[in-house]
């Protein structure tokens, strides 16, 4: 393959202005399939199953069976569409989308078409720097997922020149909302980076409003970044691609980046832009193309006439929209407030997307600048060391649990910290650690007085300095007293000790 | 000839209730009519092996003294579309040969609990396209009036399983006509029910908006006693309606008196001319109107300006759901697997698949309901054809705005020679002229027998259509004019059929 020609990503934009547009595929976390009984594999209850035991008739589109729409799912999509400020439809209707694949048990997919459940929105996203921007969303609608195809026998793993294929419909009948953005205008040099905080909003959404597990890496949320360019002062939008594929905030990010440099380049060359699907590789952090996606793809959509017009009762959607949580952008700006944390402090914590562990460290009780600072200290220190994500290491009760234990006096910073991989190693609570590796500052003056004896002991000269009033003398006590008590103890309470002794 | 045989289902219910029989004696008297005379009828596709276990085993109920319902021990012929457990399902195709479904169609689950012995599957056109069974993959059924005649379709099967005394009951699907129009020409009772009244769970999808499960039978009565056993809500069809119905049986044995009559004000409509009837279909139709309005009925013209519209909108609906419905058999997860040889891709083999496994006629209707879906020809059709669809149940809505039902002969000719109409679909698609308008407005139909046309012989039989909801009323009616019809023939009309297999 010829190398793909980029362009310096600033000479682009100089160039050209970039157009963005979302799709992204949120996985419901109901308990059953979109249109059947089946267990939901994007429940959590239900991951590692065995591939094809999440199945029903209607997944495998089995002779006579039939779907019924799931009510939970309904009412999520329902919610979804209000925390995206949607107006939501009084009527809607399921659609077939009809292609030959073999991993769409009824060679058709159940979709909505031309009348979403939820459309007309807008959605507010916080970028790094705390610029807030409105991004419109056009619809978001439901329908089911596909199976899964696992191609066998070839090189690169994909259809073409595989063996043979094998099928998982665990997945097939999964419930999806889609979410498509009407076209973004005047991100211009931001446009990954808004990207990226796109996906990140959707994400908080989801996982505020619980209808969703939410984790890009497990594909509950599967994002299609659509990009064009168009020359300065045109007014026609360009040939767009569809990046599928990228399956984690940084990756959207970099696939847009990519795909305003490779268009640009190809566009400055005189070329046109190929409207198609391109297929994200997160290893080289390149796209290639996928299938060619014109306008000319017949779906031949039709009502589902299996299903009825969903009808959500207004007082249904009304009692929904009440139960809303609070929205993720007026939330930070609550917590912001609540903290007293400054811009670059409660950034830290926000783009860490530490802000529930924060919250929650703080609501067990301790101060906000000590929950802040365990969360995008240490534990994310050791995180980053571990390449694992910083709040799958610890609870938020833990944090508290060991920093109340500094509060006290137990523990001293240092102390703290080797009680902390304690408890991320599973060794217990932050007491249990404490208790287990008697890490515990030494109280007992007695203890202390007389590891001070035999430092004064080893070095004679200090008393006498320390009475000439020369305090810092000390220090060099202080430290061996220390040592000898291998770290537990307060260094305060011996210097103290030591000063008594030498004014008696 | 076992005289069991001739007992309608009523009968031979009341004789096992009292003991007098039993449901092996029942079960084995229509086994042994059936090896003595499908050979020349070819109803069945499949005669169950477990049919004396099942009828043993209410036996051994009833012996202990379990409260059986009306029709428990009954033998039930079941029309290929419906998926059973216990019997393979082949909806009368190649492509589904030797199919055997892990559930039961709901109406099958029904009649088991109630007891009813599911004796065997019955012919049909392969996935009910059709009006002559002459589709079927597996050969035609022969008309027990004329072996050399067509016994209707597409669930003709059925219809000459109850006709030749092989089973007193069978169950049909109704899409345009294809439980009615075969009633009328075997002599024989069918109803389609509203649309909604009976679970489709289960049943092999030809049209999901059209299609209709309902009984076949002798009399309105038995049809009444079958019915109140399959119908009502099943959560598995979303479209099932969710309402109670009365009893059927009952309707039927208050419509026997006959009083209903008196003052029932019946529709015929203007558009239908006599001369667009067989002359002997013609004048039967017109000599069962003057004896049920020599019991106090009213005649009255209706008009019904876009019947006339009615069956190019249902060629058109029907193709395009059909389309999509069929798209499942493509031999990935059942079914049928033809590979090319020296293998190929996934497509070769669902191509040549479907090349192998579908008939002429459902590989024309497939392709022109992918026609009719087409983007730049939905509007022109299946557009069109919803909007001819809405007009109909208009001139229904007027109608019964007038009269308690509307008449019409149930089809065009008598039962036509086999092979007559083959090489001509649109003189096929013909035969379901009346018929057809009640699965557009999803209206309730019966065909109950008139008497036999005088050029030929053969049956007749004469449609009433009642507004949905009421198939009630169809009952009552249908069971007044079987009366007084019976009473001045001297005898059921099947009486004066030839004695087939007589000598076997």
């Amino acid at each position: 393959m010829a190398a793909v020609k980029l362009m310096d990503f600033d000479k682009a934009l100089e160039l050209f202005e970039p157009v963005l547009g979302f799709e992204v595929h949120v996985e419901l976390n109901t308990e059953t399939k979109m249109f059947s009984d089946a267990p939901n594999p994007a429940n959590e209850r239900n991951h590692d199953a065995e591939p094809n035991t999440l199945i029903a008739p209607v997944d495998l589109g089995l002779p006579g069976s039939l779907p019924v729409v799931n009510e939970k799912a309904v009412r999520s999509s329902i919610s979804l569409g209000l925390a995206l400020g949607c107006s939501i439809a009084e009527s809607c209707r399921f659609a077939r989308k009809n292609y030959f694949y073999p991993d769409l048990g009824k060679n058709y997919q159940i979709s909505q078409y031309d009348e979403p459940i939820a459309f007309e929105g807008s959605v507010e996203v916080q970028l790094e720097d705390g610029t807030l921007v409105t991004i419109p969303i056009e619809r978001a609608h439901m329908e089911e997922d596909a199976g899964k195809l696992t191609h066998m026998g070839g090189a690169t793993g994909r259809i073409q020149g595989a063996e043979y294929s094998l099928v998982d419909y665990n997945r097939a009948g999964v419930p999806l909302v889609e979410i498509v953005t009407k076209p973004i205008f005047g991100a211009e040099h931001r446009a990954p980076e808004i990207a990226k905080a796109y996906v990140a909003a959707i994400r908080d959404i989801v996982r505020g409003l619980g209808i969703s597990e939410a984790r890009l890496e497990r594909g509950n949320l599967r994002c299609d970044a659509n990009v064009s360019l168009r020359p300065r002062g045109q007014e026609k939008l360009g040939t767009r691609t569809e990046t599928k594929n990228v399956n984690s905030m940084r990756s959207v990010e970099r696939a847009v980046r990519y795909e305003i440099q490779r268009q640009a380049a190809i566009l400055a060359d005189g070329g046109s832009i190929t409207q198609e699907t391109r297929h994200w590789h997160e290893d080289t952090g390149t796209t290639s193309p996928g299938r060619p996606k014109s306008d000319a793809d017949d779906y031949r959509y039709f009502p589902e006439p299996d299903l009825l017009p969903v009808q959500p009762p207004r007082e249904l959607v009304e009692e929904l929209r009440a139960a809303l949580p609070e929205q993720p952008v007026a939330r930070r700006r609550r917590l912001k407030a609540d903290w007293g944390f400054g811009d670059i402090e409660f950034q830290g914590v926000v783009n860490a997307g530490l802000l529930d562990e924060v919250e929650a460290t703080i609501a067990a009780g301790t101060t906000a600048d000590a929950a802040r600072k365990w969360w995008t200290g240490e534990i994310s220190r050791i995180a980053n060391e571990r390449e694992v994500d910083a709040t799958s290491l610890i609870a938020p009760a833990s944090v508290a649990a060991l920093q109340q234990l500094v509060d006290a006096g137990t523990l001293t910073d240092k102390l703290a910290r080797q009680v902390l991989e304690g408890v991320i190693a599973g060794e217990g609570t932050p007491q249990q650690v404490v208790d287990a590796r008697g890490l515990a500052v030494v109280s007992d003056d007695g203890a202390l007085i007389a590891a001070i004896d035999e430092a004064l002991a080893a070095q004679p000269d200090v008393l006498a300095k320390i009475k000439d009033g020369k305090v810092q003398a000390a220090g060099a006590v202080i430290g061996a007293v220390m040592k000898a008590m291998k770290g537990q103890a307060d260094a305060a309470r011996v210097r103290e000790l030591i000063l008594e002794r030498a004014a008696q | 000839m076992s005289e069991i045989i001739r007992w309608t289902a009523a009968e031979l219910g009341a004789k096992l209730a009292a003991g007098e029989v039993s449901s092996v004696e029942a079960t084995q008297a229509h086994l042994d009519r059936i090896a003595a005379v499908d050979g020349d009828v070819h109803a069945f596709l499949h005669v169950n092996e477990h049919a004396l276990d099942a009828a043993a085993e209410i036996d051994r109920r009833r012996a202990a003294g379990e409260q059986l319902g009306e029709l428990a021990g009954v033998p039930l012929a079941i029309k290929d579309v419906l998926v059973t457990t216990d019997q393979p399902s082949t909806s009368g195709s190649r492509i589904l040969e030797g199919y055997r479904s892990p559930f039961d169609a709901t109406v099958v689950a029904r009649s088991r609990a109630a007891g009813l012995v599911g004796i065997g599957k019955t012919n049909m056109d392969e996935f009910a396209m059709g009006s002559s069974t002459e589709h079927s993959a597996y050969g035609p059924t022969h008309n027990p009036w004329d072996l050399d005649r067509i016994p209707g379709g597409s669930g003709g099967g059925s219809a000459a399983a109850v006709a030749a005394f092989e089973a007193p009951l069978a169950l049909g699907s109704d899409t345009g006509g294809s439980i009615r129009q075969p009633a009328h020409v075997t002599g024989t009772v069918g109803i389609k029910p509203t649309y909604g009244g009976v679970s489709r769970y289960g049943a092999i999808a030809l049209a999901s908006s059209l299609d209709q499960v309902g009984p076949v039978s002798r009399t309105v009565l038995d049809a009444g006693l079958l019915h109140d056993v399959i119908g009502g809500h099943d959560p598995k069809d979303s479209t099932s309606l969710p309402e109670a119905w009365p009893s059927f049986a009952a309707a039927a044995r208050e419509g026997a008196t006959g009083q209903v009559l008196q003052g029932l004000k019946v529709g015929v409509i203007k558009e239908l001319p006599d001369s667009g009837f067989q002359s002997g279909v013609a004048s039967s139709f017109h000599a069962a109107l003057k004896l049920m309005e020599a019991q106090g009925a009213e005649i009255v013209e209706i008009s019904a300006p876009h019947f006339e519209y009615g069956v190019a909108a249902y060629y058109l609906i029907l193709p395009a759901e059909a389309s999509s419905n069929l798209a499942k058999f493509d031999s990935v997860r059942f079914g049928l697997r033809v590979t090319p040889d020296g293998g190929g891709t996934v497509e070769d083999v669902m191509s040549l698949t479907r090349e192998v496994g579908f008939g002429p006629e459902v590989k024309r209707r497939i392709i022109l309901g992918t026609y009719a879906l087409s983007a730049g020809y939905y509007d022109a059709y299946y557009g069109s054809a919803q909007k001819v669809r809405t007009l109909i149940q208009q001139d229904f809505d007027a109608a019964f705005a007038q009269v308690d039902v509307i008449a019409t002969p149930s089809a065009p000719t008598t039962a036509f020679k086999l092979g007559e109409k083959i090489g001509d679909p649109l003189q096929m698609y013909l035969n379901d002229l009346t018929t057809i308008p009640a699965n557009l407005a999803g209206v309730p139909g019966i065909s109950v027998p008139s008497g036999l046309a005088e050029e030929d012989g053969l049956p007749v039989g004469i449609q009433f259509l009642a507004p949905a909801r009421e198939d009630a009323r169809l009952y009552r009616v249908g069971a007044a004019l079987e009366t007084l019809l019976v009473d001045a023939w001297g005898g059921p009309l099947l009486d004066r059929a030839p004695i087939l297999g007589g000598n076997r």
